[in-house]
């Protein structure tokens, strides 16, 4: 039955499960992805899609199977819609409106660009990827995608010693280290021995705190004079103490907001809020009104604290301290939520879980994840390609060194400009490959001359890219899979932060970019 | 692949309408699995190799010095070239599959492990169906009916179970393990296998040894010509020891919920033995894991620590790593495209070592890893060993398992004295750890052992035994 099903399911997804969670699971089996044709690197994508579980696709491709597909494609016969997206677009552009994200494989520029223009309107996210020859090219076309989960690898604590809230300064000063018994003294956790030892520098120091190197360094020697001694005057071994000394570069810096954040809290979206305005909006606007109104500057507390060297009682009741400011800072975000939708003329049950349904989202915004909110947004395909708008500053910088993948970038560019005049890719057949050269190399130039770029290609890639003859080699197009769908898996559950917006995989040097174009 | 209709919101919403779409899909997955209607075995159809030739029989301006275009190199993949794919998980399952189809024919496959549920998230060549059979075996047929003309022989066994004789038939390995130690093991294997004329390796007896790692979103891949490039002893610091909770923080002061599980593994199992005598934990059984689970939770609650669940559970106790599908592939393809590079001189090989990351956009570095001068797998320098001569044998054996750059597991140390050889300790048999016991309280100058002498150690971590040379410092 159901039950037995989800047992099942829980098993055969745990390893991804400890990685998105439950929720981003649930985001992943709503969403229906497009794919636009099913060639190798598309299957490639779809089978890297259709393991963690997505919940719908829909192929369309108007190609026939040929012999060199069955040479490069695990999955043999495909029941595609049989259309050209091409036709698609003709008659039928809205077909792709019902999409979470569309993804586009080995489309020729015309295509691209036609159905780009579809989904920036539709505001359907839009991956467009391809692999050729050796070379492996995405694109991210999104609006605006925030990420409420964006995981990051290595963030730095929120412990406030440098503004201990209240009941945190109460908690610490219950602690007098002096009358400590060795026992006691040797298990007390850092942050309070740094706490304690911050209290006697502020007095000598005029309130302020450990600045530069040789501040922290009189700190840590104040910490090593504070380990107990033994009958014959040496230290004894207090490791608590130790991890305290070791602490003391990271635990004593300012808390304030990045400026990630800040540019987040000043956006027009997070100042104007109205009926219509997103979830993530709305909730990134009641923590700005916490900070401005309750937080004194300060996000809202998050509320873990790393594991220490100290015994069970004291750590627990420590952790507690952050925990419960923690909530308590939630529900006053909460009530923030509550009243800017009320000011716009929506109710809300109160409760962050109510609040998610009334949201329909996965996800709230609070002390947990403020400090790593990410906004990602994407140029359209039509500023990268327009002339008035073109990156050229990004393009030619990256072009002092000649063998950057920028220059694979123009390659395929200039392929596209070569589809567009002769109807077929530069060197498909052997006969081809000596005169393609000399015209791709004149696509290359007109292509540098219309933008205005004042680079120049080596002779060795547009050789290189007459050579391949626009094979699609399965080991490239399997590469490029694995990174296309963990990008759309970041899309679909909003969670990990996309890549913004063009990435290059160099399989020959196993080198790669990213570009924002 | 089957199309799956458009549904608008409202019925997705709808979960039992759902699942039943869901499942409908897998089972048409499944009977697609071995494809109907493919093309008849062992003939090569018209443009089979079409992408692949681009690459092969055309000049270009990237290739090595010593590639020749032509037909030649084709035939080489197809006909001859035996390769050998270590693991048939997460990363071998991906291997198999872009070596088949980048010309690959003569492959091998060592596995002995059974296909579980859980590996089915990314392991595509096994069904549910499939759950508990080898998955050498498993893949192989899976691959082998997938791709016609290719012929995947398994071998559902150890690394171990094999000698020289098996690996030195193989022009290029390519490892896709999940553990350190048969790493190293592989690692030491190859290096056992080179011939050195004067100092100076033979070419002709380099076997290059591609590997592949992944852990969640992040992944390297590493190109190595033992005897010529750094190996994975040269960089043993990359993989740093596995870190266990004090044994005083799980006994007396648990604090996190994982100190709690580790106190009902390791403490409360041995002693209370809730599945009979002797009957040790089994990570894969979920009574086993059930218990600990609630073990864990009476501790926790003693100790007002919250967050022990049934998932943290079975992954402390399994030392669970998170896996996706997408990392996997990604590592895999990159391993394929150098065994494709290896094979043809088709482009230069990655020199030699790649990093992967797609947690926060997609990131990867390449560098060259340096070989390191007295790595203890492939220097031929005798290791040295610095020690006093009132030093304990116990220092010696913690300074052989300590040490970041020999990380060996349970050595046994033998040397010779007075033309005899002489076990001076060895872990591994009950009976002569025993007898043996007593001489790590010893130390080195009451067991005979004179500045200078030669100890050669034997462990898990590599085939052959590695010599140190023993200086006595006072």
């Amino acid at each position: 039955g159901m039950a037995a099903n989800k047992a099942a399911k829980e098993q055969k997804y745990d390893r991804q499960l400890r990685l998105w969670g439950d929720h981003g699971q649930e985001a992943l089996e709503n969403a229906h992805v497009c794919l636009v044709n099913a060639t190798a690197t598309g299957t490639e994508i779809l089978k890297n899609l259709v393991l963690p579980g997505i919940g719908a696709f829909t192929i369309v491709d108007g190609h026939k199977v040929s012999g060199e597909d069955v040479g490069n494609n695990f999955f043999l016969s495909t029941n595609s819609i049989g259309k050209a997206p091409d036709k698609l677009l003709d008659n039928d552009p809205e077909f792709f409106h019902r999409f979470s994200l569309v993804i586009g494989v080995q489309l020729p520029e015309s295509t691209c660009l036609r159905l780009g223009a579809v989904l920036w309107n539709a505001e359907v996210p839009f991956l467009v990827c391809r692999t050729y020859g050796l070379v492996g090219c995405m694109r991210l076309v999104v609006r605006e995608h925030t990420v409420v989960e964006s995981h990051p690898d290595n963030a730095l604590e929120d412990l406030r010693l440098d503004q201990p809230f209240t009941e945190l300064k109460n908690h610490i000063d219950s602690y007098d280290l002096d009358s400590m018994e060795k026992k006691d003294h040797s298990h007390t956790p850092w942050i309070i021995i740094v706490a304690k030892f911050l209290e006697k520098w502020y007095s000598e120091h005029n309130f302020q705190m450990p600045k530069n190197y040789k501040e922290k360094e009189a700190f840590r020697e104040l910490l090593r004079q504070g380990i107990l001694k033994n009958e014959n005057g040496a230290p004894e071994d207090e490791e608590n103490f130790d991890e305290a000394i070791k602490n003391v570069n990271t635990a004593l810096n300012a808390t304030k907001i990045s400026s990630t954040v800040e540019d987040i809290f000043s956006c027009d979206l997070c100042d104007n809020i109205t009926a219509q305005t997103p979830a993530f909006w709305v909730m990134a606007r009641a923590v700005r009104d916490f900070v401005r109104d309750d937080g004194n500057g300060i996000l809202p507390v998050r509320g873990t604290i790393p594991d220490m060297i100290a015994d069970s009682e004291k750590f627990i009741k420590l952790q507690n301290v952050y925990r419960e400011k923690a909530l308590q800072d939630a529900s006053v975000v909460s009530k923030h939520v509550e009243s800017l939708l009320q000011s716009v003329g929506k109710v809300c049950p109160p409760g962050y879980l109510l609040i998610m349904k009334f949201f329909k989202c996965v996800f709230i915004i609070s002390g947990k994840n403020a400090a790593f909110l990410r906004v990602v947004r994407c140029r359209s395909l039509e500023e990268e390609y327009s002339i008035e708008s073109v990156n050229k500053d990004e393009i030619t910088s990256c072009m002092d060194n000649p063998d950057s993948e920028m220059v694979l970038y123009l390659m395929l560019r200039s392929i596209d400009r070569f589809y567009q005049q002769h109807s077929h890719y530069p060197g498909v057949y052997d006969y081809q490959v000596e005169e393609d050269i000399s015209r791709l190399k004149v696509c290359v130039n007109s292509l540098l001359q219309e933008y205005g770029l004042s680079v120049s290609v080596k002779d060795d890639y547009i050789h290189e890219f007459c050579r391949c003859g626009s094979a699609e080699p399965h080991t490239v197009a399997a590469f490029l899979g694995g990174c296309a769908a963990q990008e759309a898996i970041k899309i679909i559950t909003q969670q990990f932060v996309p890549f913004n917006n063009t990435f290059i995989y160099n399989a020959m040097t196993q080198t790669s970019a990213t570009f924002q174009l | 692949m089957h199309c799956g209709k458009a549904w608008d919101t409202e019925s997705m919403a709808d979960g039992d309408e759902l699942e039943k779409k869901r499942r409908k899909i897998e089972a048409l997955s499944e009977k697609m699995a071995v494809d109907e209607g493919h093309v008849a075995c062992g003939g090569d159809w018209d443009g089979r190799w079409n992408h692949l030739k681009k690459f092969l029989e055309r000049s270009g301006p990237f290739t090595l010095p010593d590639f020749e275009p032509g037909t030649e190199t084709l035939q080489f993949l197809l006909e001859t070239c035996k390769i050998l794919v270590i693991g048939a998980g997460g990363l071998g399952c991906e291997l198999l599959k872009n070596l088949a189809l980048s010309g690959f024919r003569n492959i091998h496959v060592v596995d002995m492990d059974t296909i579980d549920i859980s590996n089915l998230n990314r392991q595509f060549l096994f069904r549910s169906k499939d759950v508990g059979r080898p998955k050498a075996e498993v893949a192989a047929e899976f691959v082998n009916s997938r791709v016609p003309g290719c012929n995947v022989t398994p071998h559902c066994q150890k690394i171990q179970d094999f000698d020289e004789s098996f690996y030195r038939k193989f022009h290029i390995i390519v490892c896709g393990l999940d553990s350190v130690i048969a790493r190293r093991w592989m690692n030491g294997m190859l290096i056992s296998l080179l011939n050195y004329e004067n100092g100076v390796v033979d070419q002709s007896t380099i076997i290059p040894l591609i590997d592949g790692g992944t852990e969640g979103f992040k992944g390297n891949a590493r190109v190595i010509l033992p005897g010529m490039t750094a190996c994975i002893d040269c960089t043993l610091e990359l993989y740093p020891p596995q870190i266990n909770f004090p044994m005083c923080t799980i006994a007396s002061m648990p604090r996190l919920p994982e100190h709690c599980i580790e106190f009902a593994r390791i403490l409360q199992w041995p002693k209370e033995e809730p599945f009979g005598d002797g009957v040790s934990l089994d990570g894969d059984n979920p009574e086993h894991i059930q218990w600990v689970f609630m073990k864990a939770q009476e501790r926790a609650s003693e100790f007002n620590i919250t967050g022990v669940t049934y998932r943290l559970t079975q992954g402390v106790v399994k030392r669970v790593i998170p896996a996706v599908a997408s990392t996997n592939a990604v590592i895999a393809a990159a391993c394929a495209t150098e065994a494709f590079k290896i094979a043809t001189s088709a482009y230069v090989t990655l020199n030699n070592y790649l990093v992967f990351s797609d947690v926060d956009g997609l990131y990867t570095y390449t560098f060259e890893a340096e070989r390191k001068e007295n790595c203890s797998a492939c220097s031929q320098v005798p290791q040295d060993l610095q020690f006093s001569s009132s030093a304990k044998l116990q220092d010696v054996l913690q300074y052989l398992t300590e040490s970041t750059s020999l990380q060996m597991k349970s050595p046994a140390i033998t040397t010779t004295l007075q033309g005899k050889n002489k076990t001076l300790y060895l872990q591994t048999v009950a009976s002569i750890e025993e007898r043996t016991r007593p001489n790590l309280c010893k130390t080195l100058k009451e067991l005979g052992l004179a500045d200078g002498q030669e100890l050669a150690v034997a462990d898990v971590t590599t085939p052959q035994t590695v010599l140190f040379k023993l200086n006595f410092t006072s």
